[in-house]
């Protein structure tokens, strides 16, 4: 059961990846870091398990810690002009950016 | 009595594995970042949640179990967190979100992407 | 591999940093797929969380598109490939890595398993090689952090008048409102994350942790406090002075315990004479030098931290100001 779980999560890993990697929008990709680092805490929780070693959960909760930290980091260097959102099409009710 | 804890354990991993699978599934599959970001956020949490429910009831010693409740309380915290900066920051950056064409006759966006206020909705 | 040749081709510096942060973590699950869990904890601190952090701070300043390279580097690209065919070449004689009869397996690893026990009485082996077996490195790997700490102040400081300071302060203190629901979380999480800190540093010796570590999630608490406050009140909640002074604190309780010993009769960082009872000497040197890794380890991250964003505040700064007077005529 554990063993399904670890495997269920690496396939939702690999699908946030591909979101990262082929994200239109820069804020798409960030969700999806952000996504596959929830996941890799799951992630360490189960292996701690499945190897029977349960320092890992140091680890996952460090881990937690930090993708929060780099998340709130991201988002609060990107209120500079060099990252606002230029659309890339246009739609005739809206007015121009 | 184990069997039974063994049975509910297994099956919130089961039922948390396939919302993380599904949340991942939709971030793949759907048209607007606002939508992924609704996939995500719900999933990720709940999944996250139900996953260390499940891990709790397997623990043997008390000091695995109170790593696992702190994790625990770490996601449901950071979690709608990460989701309500994140939502926000695109919002306030520009980045409108995809409406039909109802919607976009009834309201209209300016450029930050925010409401005017003669919507029609209540 | 395809991370590191992706983030070499890509010229949009944010991407960059995103597969860094991608690239360090795949790193951290290598560490612990191969068991190696301290190694692990290391990692993910200090490569996943602190240095994108840095770097995303140091691309807003510089910008977000890499310029394009004027001239093609051959030469460049050919001394690299002489000297990594030199070293491969230079591996080749070794045994492979891992078979049992390397002489790191036939001589140090097994008496640092057998005898760490019996010598040093704790149960994490790693921490009892770094911080007793093997201090001598660990106080090098300690000056250096020291070293680059000096470094980044002697370059990076800028010398603040009081009303850039109070504009600042006024300016951060409006951005409240829109940041409500994440200082509040903050807020409630910080504390935690700063027993945290102490919590694995004081665990080092019985699961992974230990100062390095510690040091990294204390800054990274301090760092979360000065981002989402503003980095007038962090300064305000945290001297700089004062930092600067633990750092150097640091570096020198870690010496003090090698200077105390040998004034104590052993060799320089022998603790077995800082206790009457050998195995308890070895726990309080372990004990001290952990604690000034610690020390140095978290004051130059944050010395770090404050002077990139401080930098940027001020370009910011005077950016709007330039803006105003333009507006203005």
């Amino acid at each position: 059961m554990l063993i399904a779980a670890t495997l269920a999560i690496f396939v939702a890993m690999f699908l946030a990846v591909i979101r990262g990697i082929a994200g239109p929008t820069l804020y798409d990709r960030i969700l999806a870091v952000n996504m596959f680092g929830t996941k890799t805490v799951l992630l360490i929780a189960l292996l701690g398990f499945v190897m029977g070693r349960p320092e890992f959960l140091d680890i996952a909760i460090l881990y937690a810690l930090i993708n929060f930290i780099s998340v709130i980091g991201v988002l609060r260097y990107s209120d500079t002009n060099e990252f606002k959102h230029t659309p890339a099409k246009q739609e005739p009710t809206k007015k121009e950016h | 009595m184990e069997f039974f804890i063994i049975i509910s354990s297994g099956l919130c991993l089961l039922i948390g594995s396939f919302l993380c699978v599904s949340g991942g599934i939709g971030i793949i599959r759907f048209p607007d970042f606002y939508t992924r970001m609704h996939a995500v956020g719900i999933t990720d949490t709940l999944g996250a949640g139900l996953i260390l429910i499940g891990l709790m009831l397997l623990s043997t010693d008390l000091l695995v179990f109170a790593k696992l409740v702190m994790i625990l309380l770490l996601t449901l915290l950071i979690g709608p967190t990460t989701s309500h900066v994140l939502a926000k920051a695109a919002l306030h950056n520009g980045l409108a979100p995809k409406l039909n064409q109802d919607a976009l006759d009834h309201n209209s966006l300016d450029q930050t992407g925010n409401e005017e206020t003669n919507s029609s909705n209540p | 591999m395809v991370t590191a040749v992706a983030i070499v081709r890509m010229k949009d510096l944010f991407a960059v940093v995103m597969l860094l942060g991608l690239y360090g973590l795949l790193s951290a699950s290598f560490f612990v797929a191969m068991d190696a869990v301290d190694v692990a904890f290391t990692e993910a601190a200090v490569g996943a969380g602190i240095s994108t952090l840095l770097m995303l701070v140091v691309i807003t300043m510089t910008g977000r598109r890499e310029k394009a390279k004027r001239h093609k580097p051959l030469l460049a690209l050919f001394i690299v490939i002489i000297t990594g065919g030199l070293l491969i070449y230079g591996t080749l004689d070794m045994p492979y890595f891992g078979s049992a009869d390397a002489p790191n397996h036939n001589h140090v690893a097994p008496r640092y398993i057998n005898d760490s026990m019996k010598e040093i009485g704790i149960p994490n082996i790693v921490t009892s090689v770094l911080a007793s077996y093997r201090a001598f490195d660990t106080f090098g790997e300690v000056v250096v952090i020291f070293t680059a700490g000096i470094g980044v102040l002697a370059l990076l400081s800028v010398t603040r008048r009081p009303e850039d300071d109070d504009d600042i302060a006024s300016h951060n203190d409006s951005m409240h409102e829109r940041h409500l629901v994440i200082r509040i979380v903050a807020k409630m999480l910080i504390p935690f994350i700063l027993l945290f800190a102490l919590y694995v540093q004081f665990h080092g010796d019985f699961g992974p942790g230990g100062g390095f570590q510690a040091g990294v999630i204390f800054a990274a608490a301090i760092i979360l406090y000065a981002m989402l406050f503003g980095l007038s009140a962090a300064r305000k909640a945290i001297n700089q002075a004062f930092v600067q002074l633990i750092a150097a604190i640091g570096v020198l309780l870690y010496g003090c315990v090698g200077i105390v010993s040998m004034l104590n009769g052993g060799d320089f960082f022998d603790y077995n004479v800082l206790a009457s009872d050998p195995v308890a000497g070895q726990h309080l040197g372990i004990l001290l030098i952990e604690w000034g890794v610690g020390c140095t380890v978290a004051a130059v991250m944050i010395i770090i931290f404050f002077n990139f964003a401080g930098r940027r505040e001020m370009q910011q700064h005077s950016g709007d100001k330039s803006t105003q007077n333009q507006e203005s005529p």
